[in-house]
């Protein structure tokens, strides 16, 4: 049986490659060059640079597995970076790691490994699949810092059915110990952090290095004032506090941005709450699932009770309780318990 | 293993690894000394110049050694565009190596005015446009012989004319590294001033290149130190290597008849059977004069980092003659400037033989080839 690992040079794909391998499997190395400088070379910093690469080779040799780097920049500049892009321009608060997910890791690197009779695709996300009467079933990875189910909420039975996450039993702890066992680069490596594309910088510099030309238009209070003027709605996200340049003696938040008329909404911390959102473009593990379960909107966010009923292939997420800073764009995952059923695309809120 | 990535490198001559084997041990001096031990280092050192440069009809004085075919086209670009007073400008074209691209790139930051000659889509240029970039303000022209990814041979001969009619103090350089392996080379034929070879194209070592420099061309060195090489390149030479590049140069020069004959064979009995096999099959460069040792194709709706890790499993070593510094396949910028978009050159690879090539490979490695790219589409 032959295993493809996405290897991305961090400590947690090395592992995943490790405990492929000593399970028997033949095992590939992969790296997905997802992003390049204007000059056609993989950034020195951030993620998915030269160094990155170079790991995960390293690592692949000493576990003596096949490793390749396979170009898949075309395939993210227009899918994964473009929707970042769009999604800024029409005020949307974007969520490019389940984006990449979604369009190149989970569909063209999946259809490149059975292209190559691969029967597994392998990546070092901390979640678990787990098989149930030919039923495929997510849930999240044991250790709850690290758990990364909701980037994966958007997957199917098909998927699901040749996909392995074989750190999701383990704990970071774990992780890096075996990689310490066996010797790995990697095993002291610094989780990766932000956009890997934005790097370092701030998505603002990104978007203007993109040639994204920031529109100046009015900032207005809840109440209906003129408060000022900003610089760009892709300045903006929803529950922003800091960076808004305007003053009235109390802390203010982005409440609303409107992306056709170009005014940006503040308002008081109280004005943030959402009770209901519209979930789009819903995809379920197995089935479609509705009733009392924990919806999560951020990555590392705690789940939020809710009520969730279904109309027309659209999710309408009631929470139990109020919650602060939901943004159009961002992905919302459905769980019952630990166990993820789905998730899709908050598309309204109120 | 069909290794068809001699482009890439060459694997070493047994006869060439027997002339640099008694020093790994036993010559060790360093060849600018005055001892005996010294002057047998040094003398080993000049019958390998005497070797190199009777084998492309150059003068011994002629021959500055270096680290490798990247030096020696950085050398003949930045250490002419650096010898005047002011920069000088240089004239080449967009299929070049990026050894001479960016070292022209390099020199245009300092000042040097960079022009690039058209390429077609056989990857050829035109003598008489290049010459017409051409004014007293060149430092260098820069063409190579034959084009490492496509295997292209291109007109230098004309280029020299067109270029030397025009501007008769002009300097012509050529990056023969991928030439050489195909056809001898005589500097006077070919009329250049510079010219790059790289050792393990054909059956050296790595690391180690030369640079013709005809006698009275003014050049600035990239190294600076000890004066070795005339001034032309300081270090204390490696003298192993040194001897292992004349070595091959002289193996490569016995049998070159022969050589040409057996590699073009393989290479056009591959390109056949695969044509037979996959009739949309399209080479690059066909309507070109094309070097004996490369078959550069395109293979309809099989994208080529997928075909390489197959082939890669069943035992072929290819290339897609373009790589990043990551190890990602590129869209190679020779494909490019012939006009190629990037998809169709994601359907390219690059298949190279060599000196070890044994009869039969090519038709075989076609087989193979056709077997692995059908299980793609």
């Amino acid at each position: 049986m032959r295993a493809l690992v996405a290897m991305s040079g961090g400590v947690d794909s090395s592992v995943a490659a490790a405990l492929m391998k000593e399970q028997g499997w033949e095992v590939m190395g992969v790296t997905m060059k997802l992003w390049q400088g204007p000059d056609g070379e993989a950034p020195t910093a951030g993620c998915c640079t030269v160094s990155d690469a170079e790991d995960a080779r390293r690592v692949a040799a000493r576990l003596d597995i096949p490793y390749y780097v396979w170009d898949y920049t075309e395939e993210f500049m227009s899918g994964v970076v473009g929707g970042f892009i769009d999604d800024y321009l029409t005020g949307r608060t974007p969520n490019p790691c389940v984006e990449c997910n979604r369009t190149i890791k989970f569909s063209r690197l999946l259809a490149h490994a059975d292209a190559l009779d691969y029967d597994v695709v392998v990546t070092g996300h901390y979640a678990r699949v787990t098989s149930d009467g030919g039923r495929y079933r997510l849930w999240r990875g044991v250790d709850p810092d690290k758990d990364q189910s909701y980037v994966l909420s958007m997957l199917g039975q098909d998927q699901l059915a040749r996909l392995c996450f074989p750190v999701g039993d383990l704990t970071k702890d774990q992780t890096r110990s075996m990689a310490d066992r066996l010797g790995l680069r990697t095993a002291r490596k610094p989780d990766s952090q932000d956009i890997c594309f934005v790097g370092q910088g701030n998505y603002r510099e990104f978007l203007a290095g993109q040639g994204v030309a920031p529109t100046q238009g009015p900032i207005i209070h809840q109440d209906g004032r003129l408060l000022g003027v900003h610089h760009g709605i892709t300045n903006f996200t929803i529950g922003q506090r800091r960076g808004l340049g305007v003053a009235v003696g109390q802390p203010l938040y982005v409440t609303d941005i409107d992306p056709d008329a170009g005014v940006v909404t503040v308002g008081d911390r109280s004005d943030l709450g959402v009770d209901e959102v519209t979930v789009e473009e819903m995809s379920w593990v197995d089935r479609p699932v509705a009733g009392a379960l924990l919806a999560q909107y951020r990555a590392h966010g705690r789940a939020a009770p809710a009520e969730v009923s279904l109309e027309d292939g659209v999710a309408i997420v009631r929470f139990a309780e109020s919650q602060e800073a939901l943004a159009r764009g961002q992905t919302l995952a459905l769980y019952l318990d630990d166990e993820v059923v789905g998730g899709g695309i908050i598309r309204a809120t109120a | 293993m069909l290794y068809l990535d001699h482009a890439a490198s060459s694997p070493l001559r047994p006869e060439v690894w027997a002339a640099m084997e008694p020093f790994r041990l036993d010559v060790y001096g360093n060849p600018s000394g005055s001892h005996a031990i010294s002057r047998s280092a040094k003398n080993a050192l000049e019958d390998s110049r005497d070797l190199a440069a009777s084998l492309i009809n150059a003068d011994p004085s002629e021959i500055v050694f270096t680290g490798g075919g990247s030096e020696a086209d950085n050398l003949a670009i930045k250490g002419r565009a650096f010898a005047g007073s002011r920069r000088g400008a240089i004239v080449t074209s967009p299929t070049e190596h990026d050894a001479v691209l960016m070292s022209a790139e390099h020199c245009s930051s300092f000042g040097s005015v960079v022009s690039y000659a058209k390429v077609t889509a056989d990857g050829l240029v035109d003598p008489a446009e290049v010459a017409s970039h051409v004014s007293a303000d060149t430092a260098v022209v820069s063409i190579m012989m034959g084009n490492n990814e496509t295997g292209v041979r291109l007109p230098v001969e004309e280029v020299v004319t067109g270029v030397k009619a025009a501007h008769p103090a002009a300097i012509v350089h050529t990056d023969a590294v991928q030439g050489y392996v195909s056809e001898r080379v005589d500097v006077d034929v070919l009329g250049v001033d510079l010219l790059s070879l790289a050792a393990h194209k054909f059956g050296g070592p790595k690391g180690v290149g030369l640079l013709y420099v005809r006698s009275g061309t003014p050049l600035v060195p990239l190294v600076h130190g000890g004066g070795q090489e005339l001034g032309r390149r300081s270090g204390t030479h490696n003298v192993m290597a040194v001897v292992g590049m004349a070595a091959a140069m002289a193996a490569l020069e016995e049998e070159r008849g022969a050589f040409g004959a057996r590699v073009m064979g393989e290479r056009d009995a591959f390109e056949s059977t695969l044509n037979e096999l996959m009739p949309d099959l399209v080479v690059t460069g066909a309507g070109a004069p094309r070097m004996v040792q490369t078959a550069h194709v395109r293979i309809p709706g099989v994208r080529n980092e997928m075909l390489l890790v197959r082939l890669d499993r069943a035992g072929l070593a290819a290339s897609a003659a373009s790589a990043c510094q990551s190890g990602a396949a590129a869209v190679s910028h020779v494909l490019e400037a012939m006009g190629m978009s990037p998809a169709l050159a994601r359907e390219c690879l690059r298949f190279s033989f060599g000196w070890s090539t044994g009869e039969g490979e090519g038709a075989r490695a076609a087989r193979l080839v056709a077997g692995e790219a059908g299980a793609l589409r």
